[in-house]
């Protein structure tokens, strides 16, 4: 094995191999991320070479418009061609397993796989069994993790408010089942932020999410109080099928950002939403199309994110 | 055939035996202890000299995967896999496809087990028609056929009102019930203990209050019905103490947990390893200690391997898809042993849990070294490590998440009634 087995994403110098979760990322290559994608922002997007002649596959077995667009146009700022498969309307309907499906596209000589999956844990059971040269990006995988995402979040926060070590954020939604709320709390943690707090009814909390480091709050308005930062998460309409909330009404009522709430946070706080957003169910237009909301942004900083990414794995050689 | 097994450390945990005594046997018998009878001649002499001498195990989960699943393991291999554990009794659950519902197929199962001449094998036949939950088996007629007890192994089995008519149906005929409590609705979809590692890897968990509940109405019902229970693959410290509170007060039930629970916390799945998708999923340090302090104290009877064999292709997934299961026969003993050693567990206790306790369970005459009864054996070397890997595993399923791990303990003779049916290199 050239990987880490303590830390499957690095090699054993330590470098990025693949990108697969900020938990246990060390902080020195989470600046550095953000420090290279500031690169990018920088200039006026023209196309760079870093990385011409590299094929970039984006492996989606999860149907997804926004992440693999940023993704597609990420790598082909960087000059690399790239192939998107949507992989659920293809071969896994024909009953071929993950693994061959991964193995025949190893075989296409791809350098880079971008990974949207719906079960936790299939991007690193990918990167577990592709070739020693391919690199592997988590585009987001069940609720595990969604590490671009918090990156460009951390991005975003960065370019707003500058030092992580006196911010207060707020998260608030359904945590249970986000991949976002994760990547955000183990990065968050590992900048510095001092205070996370996580709003969320409790049949959308997950069990012992205190030893991540976060203090739980289930009233909008004592958790928004004095906040920084308030990061919002999408309710996907299926939780409402379930026995999780009785409706998305009743939840636009205690959950959703409102002007009215997000008046107790501190007069320059800003808003995160990862996209897409329901408007009246988690965030009010108001709020969304505010002066305090940063999303589209973060849309911008997610395209430099990605190519930071991108150029940084690019430049690790396997061992 | 005349075997004398000589010079090794006979452990006989029923009969109170620890101490360094020959062993006898004749006629498939145990002829026997100590002073060899007058004359006696022996065809073949073991000497056990630094070994210990032991029954042989009764391990009251191992799936053998015929019929149905042949591809995940054969009867031939895994026969080979239980009798190089020093397994020579156990009992196989009904999850086969079809499920053992149906005379015939218990008869089959037991003429191919009998064919082979390893372990014996005793099937515990489905509780309900093809384990939907709905209709209850001909449980005489199964019973007939060779059925021991009667269980849905993992199937759901959502109904309480079928539930409360198997146990009082069973109840009537003094028929042995095994129930692992687990609530489908509180557990679905889970596949890890909700708890911090679940959390932390976005996996579905299964809630303590999956097993607690289910268990909750289990103890009520066999109250109720008066029927014989047996709890299979306790996972967590409520659970047990539920148990334990139950066995106070008289109620005649009894329980077993899983080797690999034993040891392993939810801590080892790692990064998704899916050999550690077992089910129920592994469970909370403070859980496993709690299983580890109720085998100890006698509320846990017997430890089982809950053997799963499951091939490459049903493992090599992502953690959630993968198919739940460990191998286990070959690893019940050395992990027994392993909880022995570190709980500080003396070996006739710790060897009761995997030989007269879970005979008991069973109603068997087996589990014990008395004269005059049949010479089921393992003799074993305590001191010997050696390393789990594919290689090293009789059993068609190389899935357990001790690969690769040093384990010590290792099997070098098993006699079923007598005959030597398997002998390590």
């Amino acid at each position: 094995m050239w990987l880490n087995p303590a830390n499957p994403q690095l090699g054993r110098d330590g470098e990025l191999h693949h990108l697969l979760s900020l938990e246990g990322l060390p902080a020195e290559i989470m600046w550095r991320i953000l420090d290279t994608a500031k690169t990018f922002v920088g200039v006026k997007m023209k196309k760079v070479p870093l990385l011409r002649g590299k094929s970039v596959f984006n492996l989606f077995f999860e149907p997804s418009t926004r992440t693999r667009t940023t993704f597609e146009i990420a790598a082909k700022r960087l000059s690399a061609d790239v192939i998107n498969l949507n992989i659920s309307a293809s071969s896994q309907t024909k009953g071929e397993s993950l693994l061959d499906t991964v193995d025949n596209l190893s075989a296409m000589h791809a350098d880079m796989f971008v990974v949207r999956h719906g079960e936790s844990g299939a991007p690193h059971f990918i990167a577990r069994h592709v070739a020693p040269e391919i690199h592997v990006i988590n585009a987001g995988d069940g609720r595990h993790s969604h590490p671009t995402q918090g990156l460009l979040d951390m991005y975003t926060i960065r370019h707003y408010k500058k030092d992580f070590g006196s911010l207060r954020v707020a998260i608030v939604g359904d945590i249970l089942h986000s991949r976002v709320a994760r990547s955000q709390m183990h990065a968050l943690a590992t900048l510095g932020c001092p205070e996370i707090r996580v709003i969320c009814p409790k049949t959308l909390l997950p069990a012992h999410v205190e030893q991540l480091g976060v203090h739980v709050y289930h009233d909008m308005r004592q958790g928004l109080k004095d906040v920084d930062v308030v990061m919002m998460l999408r309710l996907q309409n299926e939780r409402m099928q379930g026995a999780l909330l009785p409706s998305a009404q009743e939840f636009y009522k205690f959950y959703g950002l409102t002007e009215d709430k997000l008046a107790v946070a501190k007069p320059d706080a800003i808003v995160l939403h990862p996209g897409p957003m329901n408007r009246g169910v988690e965030i009010d237009s108001s709020v969304a199309d505010g002066k305090q909301s940063v999303i589209l942004p973060q849309v911008t900083f997610g395209i430099a994110i990605r190519m930071a990414v991108m150029s940084i794995l690019a430049g690790a050689k396997a061992k | 055939m005349k075997i004398h097994i000589k010079g090794g450390r006979l452990i006989d945990p029923k009969n109170g035996i620890d101490a360094a005594r020959d062993l006898y046997i004749a006629a498939g018998k145990v002829v026997a202890v100590g002073e060899a009878p007058k004359g006696y001649a022996a065809n073949r002499v073991i000497d056990a000299t630094g070994l210990v001498v032991c029954p042989g195990l009764v391990d009251l989960a191992a799936r053998l995967r015929e019929p149905g699943f042949e591809y995940m393991a054969t009867l031939e291999s895994e026969m080979e896999a239980a009798v190089a554990g020093g397994v020579t009794s156990l009992a196989c659950p009904p999850d086969t496809d079809p499920p053992l519902d149906e005379p015939g197929l218990v008869e089959m199962l037991k003429f191919r087990a009998r064919t082979l001449n390893r372990a014996r094998v005793y099937p515990v036949g489905a509780l309900t028609e093809g384990l939907k939950g709905e209709r209850l088996t001909e449980m005489a007629e199964l019973r007939d056929a060779g059925c021991i007890a009667f269980s849905h192994a993992d199937a759901p089995l959502a109904d309480n009102q079928v539930l409360y008519r198997a146990l009082q149906y069973a109840a009537t005929f003094g028929f042995h019930v095994w129930l692992r409590p687990h609530d489908t609705a509180l557990a679905r979809n889970g596949v890890a203990h909700d708890g911090q590692v679940a959390t932390r890897l976005g996996l579905p968990a299964v809630p303590v209050c999956a097993e607690t509940v289910a268990l909750s109405t289990i103890l009520i019902l066999t109250r109720e019905t008066g029927a014989r229970v047996h709890l299979a693959r306790l996972s967590t410290a409520e659970g047990v103490d539920m148990v334990r509170k139950a066995k106070q007060q008289g109620l005649p039930v009894s329980c077993d947990v899983g080797a690999h629970h034993v040891h392993l916390t939810e801590m080892d799945i790692g990064y998704f390893d899916a050999n550690s998708h077992l089910t129920p999923p592994f469970r909370s340090l403070r859980d496993r200690e709690a299983l580890c302090a109720a085998l100890a104290d006698g509320t846990v009877d017997a430890i089982c391997s809950d053997h799963t064999p499951v091939d490459d292709d049903a493992k090599q997934l992502p953690f959630a898809e993968a198919e739940s299961g460990a191998t286990g026969l070959e690893l019940l003993l050395p992990l027994t042993l392993k909880w022995a050693e570190e709980s500080g567990v003396k070996l006739p206790a710790a060897l009761a849990r995997v030989t007269s306790e879970p005979a008991r369970v069973l109603d068997i005459d087996a589990g014990h070294l008395t004269p005059g009864h049949s010479a089921d054996v393992c003799i074993f070397d305590p001191a010997r490590y050696w390393k789990v890997e594919p290689a090293s595993l009789r059993s068609q399923g190389k899935n357990t998440p001790f690969l690769g791990f040093e384990l010590k303990g290792r099997v070098r003779h098993t006699l079923v009634e007598g005959q030597l049916v398997y002998e390590a290199k």
